[in-house]
């Protein structure tokens, strides 16, 4: 497994109590497939996901990236993880206004302390993976949202992550263009055999699981198949 | 399908300036107005710091350039402080001095301001009085009770050369030689013998014989200063530590340094708010970096780096135009003074003070969240 999450269990301070976001939550998500995270909003998968990226420590439980136990893990060591095996594609781009399109994946070859020779090759190779060729030189505001967001996973993936985790990809775009990230996604998942995570609260795209998972009230089920397939897990 | 590549690694370098360069590209209208006020205020400091060397100079070189290591006053007593214009040592007090083990040269030296007059011109000069072929002034083998030197200065003041003639608190004089550009409390200097000065400015005290101003010193580290100071009655100071002697020195110098530290301040509070607002409108970036594995001590260099950038490119700029503008000035009646020392160390003063509030201004970076990445829109 790629990504284990067992027994994970988050609150947060709410008055004078805690509001458990994360309930016993266990997760396993091999390479190369892509899992889906549904559910409502304030259902708990923000949470899931901050906690698989390793940005908030949760109570009890343990995560395991690429084998390694993230708990005992100094900070520094923390963004090590994240640095090299954790790609993260934010609900909105957040793209850095005075980088171009290649820019956004060369400063991740930067982060990872590696030199730019080759990293502008495989920056455009990226870019043109995720159909944006002849869009490297533009900067964030010259894009559309849907080109923003291609950008966005192109980053996630410059550093060959192990882990990829997605976060409402399709929030802030069309059906059409919302579909065709989440293809995207799928694709790469596969091609590249990352062990993805995606949360949404958008069912449409479902279909694209090849494991379904849903959130309600910090607790996690997983579906016996992804819905409309009437099937098993798919395997790729 | 994407190819696979293998990195090489370069060790610290590879991380340094790469989103502070292109932020700095992308942003030139807010980094060029703030690179503009650096070179501003770089450019006052340039100007203030030659005028202060320049005042300076036209007020203690006389004293700074004497071959001589201390200076004893005639102690004032009653913890006064030490003046060039009240003190009147005896010739007593100097041979005391003379006498004393440690002590290689004690010359009497003579100080006062007068008024010369030559072929119509006058100007206020300060008559330094010597003894015949003492080492404090130059060409003192020329200086007789007839014959004085004059620093190149006071020959101009008053339009005179070697062989004119001049009077000096009303006594006619011949001008033996033009050397040097000693100036004391801003007026040129002219070199006399001690009877022509004694003439010029007779001794207010105590009766005990031929007198000076002071006693210019050549000490080895054998010498008792302290005990010498109170058998002969007199207070001895380095002559560095004696330009505080000159009332006009103290004052203005002060008044000019405290004016530089105020600027070096302002400077770097300016560039400190600066950088203060610049942090907090791209935190939500430095989030973002942080959230894809940027370490905070990357993001801090990056952000050092800008600042170090814009602080050497504006204060180059200052400093040039300082530099030029006194190169403009320093031959006229300004006294500014144009040296390493007036034009390097204000520009590496003002870009370490830059710097340092930079610093304590991006601090902030290291609290930013990278959880606050996760849901943001920006």
């Amino acid at each position: 497994m790629s990504l284990h999450l067992t027994d994970v269990t988050l609150t947060y301070p709410d008055g004078d109590g805690r509001l458990t976001a994360l309930d016993r939550v266990s997760l396993d998500v091999p390479r190369g497939t892509l899992t889906v995270v549904a559910g409502p909003s304030g259902s708990g998968k923000s949470s899931l996901l901050a906690v698989a990226a390793t940005l908030i420590t949760p109570d009890t439980g343990t995560v395991a990236v690429d084998g390694r136990t993230t708990s005992g893990l100094s900070r520094g060591e923390l963004t090590a993880l994240r640095r090299h095996k954790i790609g993260i594609v934010f609900q909105q781009p957040n793209l850095l206004p005075s980088l171009t399109a290649a820019e956004q994946l060369q400063v991740m070859a930067r982060i990872a302390g590696r030199t730019p020779r080759t990293a502008r090759a495989r920056a455009l190779e990226l870019l043109d993976a995720v159909g944006l060729a002849g869009q490297a030189a533009r900067r964030p505001h010259q894009l559309s949202g849907g080109q923003r967001q291609r950008v966005n996973i192109a980053r996630a993936l410059m550093n060959d992550p192990t882990v990829l985790l997605v976060d409402e990809p399709t929030s802030a775009l069309d059906h059409e263009r919302g579909a065709a990230v989440v293809d995207l996604i799928t694709r790469l998942t596969h091609q590249r055999g990352t062990a993805t995570v995606l949360v949404t609260h958008d069912r449409t795209h479902l279909t694209a699981a090849d494991r379904l998972a849903e959130v309600h009230d910090g607790r996690l089920h997983l579906a016996a198949s992804p819905e409309g397939t009437g099937g098993a897990d798919r395997q790729p | 399908m994407v190819g696979s590549y293998r990195f090489h690694r370069r060790k610290g370098q590879a991380r340094a300036v790469f989103v502070a360069w292109r932020d700095l590209k992308f942003a030139k209208g807010r980094f060029a107005l703030m690179g503009s006020v650096i070179a501003l205020i770089t450019l006052l400091v340039g100007l203030l710091s030659g005028l202060t060397a320049g005042l300076g100079q036209q007020n203690v070189s006389a004293i700074t350039e004497l071959p001589a290591d201390k200076i004893a006053f005639q102690d004032p007593g009653g913890g006064q402080d030490l003046s060039y214009a009240d003190s009147t040592v005896t010739e007593r007090q100097w041979r005391q001095w003379a006498g004393a083990p440690g002590v290689e040269s004690a010359e009497p030296l003579g100080i006062t301001t007068t008024k010369a007059t030559a072929a119509g011109r006058s100007t206020g000069v300060s008559a330094f009085g010597v003894e015949p072929g003492s080492r404090l002034a130059p060409h003192s083998d020329k200086i007789t009770g007839s014959t004085v030197v004059l620093s190149t200065a006071a020959a101009d003041d008053l339009g005179v050369r070697v062989g004119d003639s001049l009077a000096l608190a009303g006594r006619r004089l011949e001008v033996a030689a033009v050397e040097g550009e000693a100036h004391f409390s801003h007026t040129p200097v002219i070199w006399t013998s001690l009877d022509i000065w004694r003439k010029t400015a007779p001794p207010t005290g105590y009766g005990q014989g031929p007198s000076a101003t002071v006693i210019a010193l050549n000490t080895t580290s054998r010498a008792d200063t302290a005990a010498v100071d109170r058998q002969a009655g007199t207070r001895t100071v380095a002559t560095g530590d004696s330009l505080s002697a000159i009332g006009s020195y103290t004052s203005e110098n002060g008044s000019l340094q405290l004016m530089r530290g105020f600027l070096f301040a302002i400077s770097a509070l300016v560039i400190g708010a600066f950088f203060t607002v610049w942090t907090v409108q791209r935190s939500g970036d430095v989030a973002v970096l942080k959230a894809l594995g940027a370490s905070t001590t990357d993001l801090l260099k990056d952000a050092l780096g800008q600042a170090a950038v814009l602080l050497t490119g504006g204060t180059l700029i200052g400093t040039g135009g300082a530099a030029a503008l006194g190169a403009l000035v320093s031959g006229s009646a300004v006294p500014f003074l144009l040296t390493p020392a007036t034009v390097v160390l204000p520009a590496t003063v003002n870009i370490l003070l830059g710097v340092l509030g930079a610093a304590l201004s991006i601090r902030r970076i290291t609290s930013v969240d990278p959880l606050s990445a996760l849901g943001s829109a920006r």
